[in-house]
């Protein structure tokens, strides 16, 4: 079994109209056995920055701890919060770091600018970044996300709007692959507040 | 494969562990102890390859009260468990990982309640309500699935 389908789950981010949308199932499993149902892969990392590490569970808590770390050093040094592009490169950065040993995540990273202008950008395992103007997917069920996400994005959508493209997009696509699921959680960024929301979805 | 079991409860933990110690189809022993308490408030029950357990099981009770030994108070349940994830993390990818499954229970005393984590020997940690290690797993989680309440027991229903 591969490495990146051993814990399963999926991670999809959007943009809309001067807000983005970031969500990922709650499924924490071992190969085909679920052990938990709130494992969120989404984590902080600003006030109006979200990164979500789909794939291997361990590797999730460690990059987004040794992530923090880095982040933490850059508030204290810089004496400002980190921006979304330089967030993104820094993960670039580190997992780069590891070409020949990787962590087995591919990082989503999901939030609005100094301007709350929406930036959203995904990366694979050795950290190539790929930042469109549309959306992002990565997890084990990403090719069901692309379709769905495909179907239904449109550019501008409003943060109501956004958050049932995002929803549908997501939930339709984990109820097509047997280790993502178990519920959903979707975290919509605007440029003055963050609503994250539980997403019901099928419990199989 | 060797079956730890826990549940969480609103104040209280029930941790279990088989006593059998085998290779294969040979019982090597009968009598396993496969609990080590932490301190007070804190018990880890491991499972997984033989001489990996007892290490790093000794390795982190040992730290756990190092801890308490330069502080004056002791390490919360959630932080034990976080730093018993961090060295299980980090021996994962270096020169040989310890192959070992936990769970560990601990009551934390400042925010009154029990913590119940499960740890996997790749390092992957959640709190959970009820967990298992092990081919009981299989068995066991469907029922607790089916009639677990966080309220107290039934007296004699164990």
């Amino acid at each position: 079994m591969s490495i990146m389908s051993y814990n399963g789950g999926g991670v999809v981010a959007m943009k809309g109209k001067e807000c983005v949308a970031i969500a990922s199932d709650l499924r924490f499993g071992i190969q085909l056995q679920t052990i938990g149902l709130d494992f969120d892969k989404i984590f902080q990392a600003g006030p109006k920055l979200y990164v979500g590490f789909p794939g291997l569970a361990t590797d999730t808590q460690t990059v987004h701890q040794r992530l923090k770390f880095r982040t933490n050093l850059y508030e204290l040094r810089e004496n400002r919060k980190v921006s979304p592009k330089v967030y993104a490169s820094m993960v670039g950065n580190l997992l780069y770091e590891h070409r020949f040993g990787p962590y087995f995540v591919e990082p989503v990273v999901a939030g609005l600018d100094a301007n709350n202008q929406p930036y959203i950008c995904a990366f694979d395992l050795i950290g190539c970044a790929n930042a469109p103007d549309d959306f992002v997917v990565a997890g084990t069920c990403e090719e069901q996300m692309y379709g769905m996400c495909e179907s239904l994005w449109k550019p501008d959508l409003g943060p109501e709007e956004l958050f049932e493209v995002i929803s549908q997009a997501l939930v339709n696509a984990c109820d097509r692959d047997a280790i993502s699921g178990w519920g959903a959680r979707v975290y919509v960024i605007e440029k003055d507040k963050v609503t994250v929301r539980n997403v019901r979805t099928r419990m199989d | 494969m060797e079956c730890i079991l826990g549940i969480r409860f609103n104040d209280f933990i029930l941790l279990a562990a088989d006593t059998i110690d085998s290779r294969s189809i040979v019982v090597m022993k009968h009598d396993v102890d496969k609990f080590f308490p932490l301190s007070k408030n804190l018990l880890m029950a491991v499972c997984g390859e033989s001489g990996d357990t007892t290490q790093f099981s000794e390795y982190i009770a040992k730290n756990v009260h190092l801890y308490k030994m330069k502080n004056d108070y002791e390490l919360s349940p959630r932080a034990s468990a976080n730093f018993t994830r961090r060295m299980l993390a980090d021996s994962l990818r270096s020169r040989e990982r310890y192959n070992v499954n936990l769970l560990m229970a601990g009551y934390d005393e400042v925010e009154k309640k029990a913590e119940l984590y499960y740890m996997d020997y790749l390092a992957s940690m959640m709190e959970l309500p009820y967990c298992a290690h092990g081919y009981g797993s299989y068995f066991v989680l469907g029922c607790l699935d089916a009639y677990y309440k966080p309220g107290k027991l039934p007296s004699g229903v164990v």
